[in-house]
């Protein structure tokens, strides 16, 4: 037995880590219409859990335990329901549950739990704020203020967001079971997008909690590490969306001051880009590009790729084509954004402003904040305006106070 | 809003294969239409190489290619959203394609709606 303090700290890690997984295992037995039986199971282990270790200390295997007591009272759940709804409950599922086989703690199992429950929660029915909503608290165990949090939103907005996702859940016919190519095909690109989205939600998160946004791009990346675990799923598109994440998260410490304000790419420290992230990046975007698929996320690693590199003579050239072709595959302001800002780069401001006004994005702060960078060395007046904008409409504090700032030196 | 499909044509084949120079133009001047979310297709490139171009005419006659008639080849086509035929214009005007004696053909797409 390990010093019985030191649950404090283990149990918070282990529930975020072992309750995902425990809840998609049980549901597999329970199915999805029962999610909540799995999920009460799963509160009721951790409760155990701490109520016991905090006076007999940590067990050895803390995960063996967790799902050992998580069986029985599975098995416990069954047999109250086999006394009451003898007529109801098949035995069949009661005896099912009896085999040691099936609550296998690692493995293909376990694995296939996982890998079925995100495909059941990525469900095209849910609105993609829904969709990432019940991926954070199903498949990685945030709580609803966790996600409040996330989201800078209220956490009765995220209760009643839960519960319609929960609903839509229920009544999906998924099969929990990843069988062949017909249960994944229909669903995968929704799968990669949600994911995309939510490593996104971190990334560019508009809370500037620091921690908050690390914990949302490393789940994104374990959720798509799993995608590519699997034959069925480890397209070229997953580790195409695989390499983009860690070509960004390479530089998610580089890229927030101590406050929390966003440094600018060019301010950034290079020394704090994770090397080995940017290395992980380079192996998955080459196993990517195996056959001949261009995916959205293709050349969004690859333009990831780019940034990653050192002074490329024609490094900007390379994105601004990325850009090109990504705008060819689907129309996004950001992207559009983006590819002014790379013309720029290339093809010198004044034209580059031309570029950008041709947008007309005059509703969008980012068009504001671009156009006023782009004015600054050469009309300081239109830059002026521009940023002016940029603050009205921003609804960021820290973008706010970044642009504040940059007013500030070009009126002094 | 309207449409209007926006016809390439070119008058010698060994322009069909562009610089990488040329490429970048074209895919900058393609890029920007998208970037203003105004191209509702990026068409098709059509090749004119021989085994790629027939001309299908009555009485069973296939000829090779398009060239025995008109001089100039039609090398690919888009469709891009506009207000009017003069803003599809204006937009066809920034294509690198005059550059190499090319031109391009506006026509406004029939809205069966």
């Amino acid at each position: 037995m390990k010093d019985a303090q030191s649950y404090h700290e283990l149990l918070p890690h282990l529930f975020r880590q072992e309750y995902a997984k425990m809840t998609a295992v049980l549901c597999r037995h329970f199915g999805l219409k029962h999610i909540e039986i799995a999920e009460d199971i799963a509160s009721d282990t951790f409760l155990k859990a701490s109520e016991h270790w905090a006076i007999n200390g940590v067990p050895e295997n803390p995960t063996a335990w967790l799902y050992t007591v998580a069986k029985n009272r599975a098995k416990d759940y069954f047999k109250r329901l086999s006394v009451y709804e003898r007529q109801v409950i098949n035995e069949i599922v009661a005896d099912n549950i009896q085999g040691e086989y099936d609550f296998e703690l690692d493995g293909p199992a376990l694995a296939d739990s996982q890998l079925a429950m995100i495909f059941a929660v990525c469900n095209p029915a849910n609105s993609s704020a829904s969709q990432i909503s019940l991926a954070l608290q199903i498949l990685c165990g945030f709580s609803v203020e966790e996600i409040a949090n996330a989201f800078l939103a209220k956490p009765e907005t995220i209760k009643k967001r839960l519960l319609r996702a929960r609903a839509n859940l229920r009544n999906d016919n998924f099969r929990l079971t990843i069988g062949n190519e017909t249960d994944i095909h229909p669903r995968m690109d929704n799968v990669l997008k949600t994911l995309y989205l939510l490593f996104n939600e971190g990334y560019f998160s508009k809370t500037n909690n620091q921690h908050i946004r690390k914990e949302l791009c490393s789940e994104a990346i374990r959720l798509t590490l799993l995608l590519t675990e699997h034959p069925l799923t480890h397209t070229a598109q997953t580790y195409a969306l695989l390499a983009l994440m860690c070509f960004q998260s390479s530089r998610l410490q580089a890229r927030a001051s101590d406050k929390g304000e966003t440094i600018l790419f060019e301010a950034q420290d290079r020394n704090l880009w994770d090397q080995s992230l940017i290395q992980r990046g380079n192996y998955y975007l080459i196993k990517a590009t195996d056959g001949n698929e261009v995916s959205k996320y293709h050349l969004e690693a690859g333009i990831a790729y780019w940034h990653t590199t050192p002074i490329d003579e024609n490094k900007w050239q390379h994105i601004l084509q990325l850009y090109n072709q990504l705008m060819l595959i689907e129309y996004a302001p950001m992207t559009a954004l983006n590819r002014a800002f790379a013309f720029a780069k290339v093809y010198g401001n004044e034209k580059g402003i031309h570029e950008a006004e041709k947008l007309k994005l005059t509703e969008n702060a980012y068009y504001h904040g671009l156009l006023g960078y782009l004015y600054a060395p050469i009309k300081t007046d239109q830059a002026i305006h521009h940023y002016r904008r940029a603050v009205q409409l921003t609804k960021s504090k820290m973008e706010k106070l970044t642009i504040e700032k940059e007013l500030q030196r070009l009126i002094s | 809003m309207k449409e209007f499909a926006l016809i390439f044509r070119l008058k010698d084949i060994a322009d069909f294969q562009p610089s990488p120079e040329q490429m970048q133009e074209r895919m900058n001047w393609l890029g920007s239409i998208a970037a203003q979310n105004k191209l509702v297709d990026k068409g098709n490139t059509l090749l004119p190489a021989t085994g790629s171009a027939k001309t299908v005419k009555p009485d069973n006659v296939v000829t090779d290619g398009p060239y025995t008639e008109i001089k100039e080849f039609i090398s690919g086509y888009i469709v891009v959203r506009a207000e009017s035929i003069d803003e599809a214009v204006a937009m066809a005007k920034g294509n690198p394609i005059f550059k190499i004696g090319g031109n391009i053909e506006v026509r406004e797409v029939l809205n069966r709606g």
